[in-house]
């Protein structure tokens, strides 16, 4: 018994670590500047938020909404795309014996130990020679690739989709590309929910590349906008309070969408690790 | 016959790694061997062929020693601090001790979804010493400080991170069938011995995983401390591996960034592949 209650007080007093700073978000998004600095911090004053959105919403032509829309193409984009690319590389890893495969798949396995913000450099010298280093495209097209997802890919074909239905459907006369698509692909797919949240992840927080890459700040992501808001709130003190909605909107999306897909996580994660 | 379609399959992931993975590091290999000349102060610039000129500059380059000096202490301090609270973090979930898991889990997980950029800028505000909440304690502790700083940043990480490893390692628990604990509690062993004599070991798998992505996360610490740059004067423009990447380049400097980077690519991964050539063999050995 005794124990039970000193476990449930670790666990309450990490829940108010963890959350706490959210709620201090969550609460500052409703004050207006005086009283962001003046009021208690964990609670509300007058409520403001709807005010507050409609002025971030509205500053410098809606910039801010400009960026969210950007953030979702960038990473939405590419963890889609990515995923349906990543799968079908370590469907073909894992369930085709060809030349080459094991190489291919070691290659592919250093380049999950490659840092990613190493390439973000050179990125930008290839795409400035191209002349499209400030463009949506010098963003997006280096997000797809996602090498972990097509390890974690390889993995869970070999443990979902068994060789005997392959077989059948290659009787019943239906092509590899079509029964990929058709039947191994749904069987994945709570796997491929699992690479895609990785990958949405990954791209989300990539702000190296971002940052090298574009000076338009109208291709900016939602981090790298806020981050610029931020650098000048000491010259611009009203931006401070831009900055707290701002970072408190571009959470929202994601944080609801994780609570939704949590399960995924589980599983997959589970798969992932025991290997 | 069947084959036939591994192009299919193969060729799209393959074709975009080799032009945004293999490419960018031979070419920044190649940059990194080249280096800028001018003939005269106001003659034209070319690139020259330098050798290793650009790597000598950078073996003696006394700030970038020490940022990678910097992010090592952080990694020996923070990624076990976040390790072992992630690790017994899940132990306690899986205790069965815990009423209402799945909020907690729930609850824990949350500040992984938030960027390394929004975190740091909120983890900014909360430590400033006239906006906090914690006014007495950021009052009294000046947690931008240049003594602080670099462990207020490991707390940001760790805040957004801990959620994350616990979930995997709590996944791992539960993938293990629970006969396999029943032996025990029949000779009698508690909560405390099964934890770590039988739970640890069988969950080991997932922490050398954690623990890889950790030490990669952490040489590559670029976001949380250029951010704050804002907040902390303490915080310089080399004080990250990676943020001496992104400095030298808008000077700019791209030869040599290019091989700040490289050296830094292969620092990472020979570490975190010496981490798991180790782990794999001591784990063989057993």
């Amino acid at each position: 018994m005794k124990s039970r209650v000193g476990v449930m007080a670790v666990m309450g007093l990490c829940t108010i670590y963890f959350l706490a700073p959210i709620w201090w978000l969550f609460v500052g998004a409703t004050k207006n500047n005086d009283q962001f600095t003046g009021t208690a911090p964990m609670w509300f004053a007058d409520f403001h938020l709807v005010d507050n959105i409609r002025e971030l919403v509205t500053y410098r032509d809606g910039v801010f909404l400009r960026w969210m829309l950007n953030s979702i193409a960038y990473t939405g984009g590419a963890a889609l795309l990515g995923t349906v690319l990543a799968a079908m590389c370590g469907y073909a890893l894992a369930k085709y014996r060809f030349r080459g495969r094991e190489l291919l798949f070691n290659i592919v396995l250093s380049g999950v130990l490659v840092p990613a913000t190493a390439l973000a450099l050179p990125l930008f010298l290839i795409f400035s020679k191209a002349g499209a280093a400030n463009t949506f495209w010098a963003v997006f097209l280096p997000s797809l690739v996602n090498p972990f997802g097509v390890y974690l890919a390889r993995i869970y074909a070999a443990a979902s989709v068994p060789e005997e239905l392959l077989e059948a459907a290659r009787i019943d006369g239906s092509g590899e590309v079509r029964t990929f698509f058709t039947v191994s692909s749904r069987l994945m797919f709570p796997a491929l929910v699992t690479i895609f949240l990785f990958h949405f992840v990954a791209v989300w927080n990539n702000f190296l590349l971002p940052l090298i890459m574009l000076s338009d700040e109208r291709l900016f992501p939602v981090t790298l906008g806020l981050y610029t808001w931020n650098t000048q709130v000491n010259q611009v003190p009203e931006l401070r309070g831009l900055v707290i909605v701002g970072a408190l909107l571009s959470i929202t999306p994601l944080v609801v969408a994780f609570l939704l897909l949590q399960r995924f996580w589980r599983n997959g994660l589970g798969a992932g690790a025991v290997k | 016959m069947k084959n036939r379609a591994v192009p299919i399959f193969v060729v799209p992931f393959g074709a975009l790694f080799i032009a945004f993975y293999l490419v960018p590091i031979g070419y920044a290999i190649v940059q990194s061997l080249y280096k800028v000349e001018r003939s005269g102060t106001f003659g034209p610039v070319r690139e020259v062929f330098g050798g290793l000129d650009q790597y000598q500059r950078v073996f003696q380059d006394g700030p970038f020693w020490a940022s990678l000096g910097r992010v090592a202490a952080f990694g020996v301090v923070q990624v076990p601090v976040m390790l072992g609270v992630a690790l017994i973090l899940a132990l306690l979930l899986d205790s069965g001790l815990v009423k209402g898991r799945r909020f907690f889990r729930l609850a824990f997980f949350v500040p992984y979804a938030i960027p390394g950029v929004i975190a740091a800028i909120m983890w900014g505000f909360l430590y400033s010493p006239n906006l906090s909440p914690l006014k007495p304690v950021t009052g009294a502790i000046d947690f931008l400080s240049a003594d602080l700083v670099l462990w207020s940043m490991a707390n940001v990480v760790t805040w957004v991170y801990v959620g994350y490893n616990m979930l995997i390692i709590y996944s791992a628990l539960l993938a293990v069938p629970t006969e396999v604990y029943e032996a025990a509690r029949m000779d009698g062993a508690g909560q405390f011995r099964i934890a770590w004599s039988i739970k640890i070991p069988l969950v080991l798998p997932a922490i050398v995983l954690t623990t890889v992505f950790s030490i990669i996360g952490t040489l590559q610490l670029l976001a949380e401390p250029q951010v704050f740059r804002s907040f902390s004067s303490a915080v310089t423009s080399t004080y990250t591996p990676n943020l001496t990447v992104y400095s030298t380049s808008s000077i700019p400097n791209f030869n040599l960034a290019a091989a700040f980077s490289v050296v830094l690519a292969l620092t990472t991964f020979v570490l975190s592949f010496a981490f798991l050539r180790a782990t794999q063999r001591r784990s063989a050995e057993q």
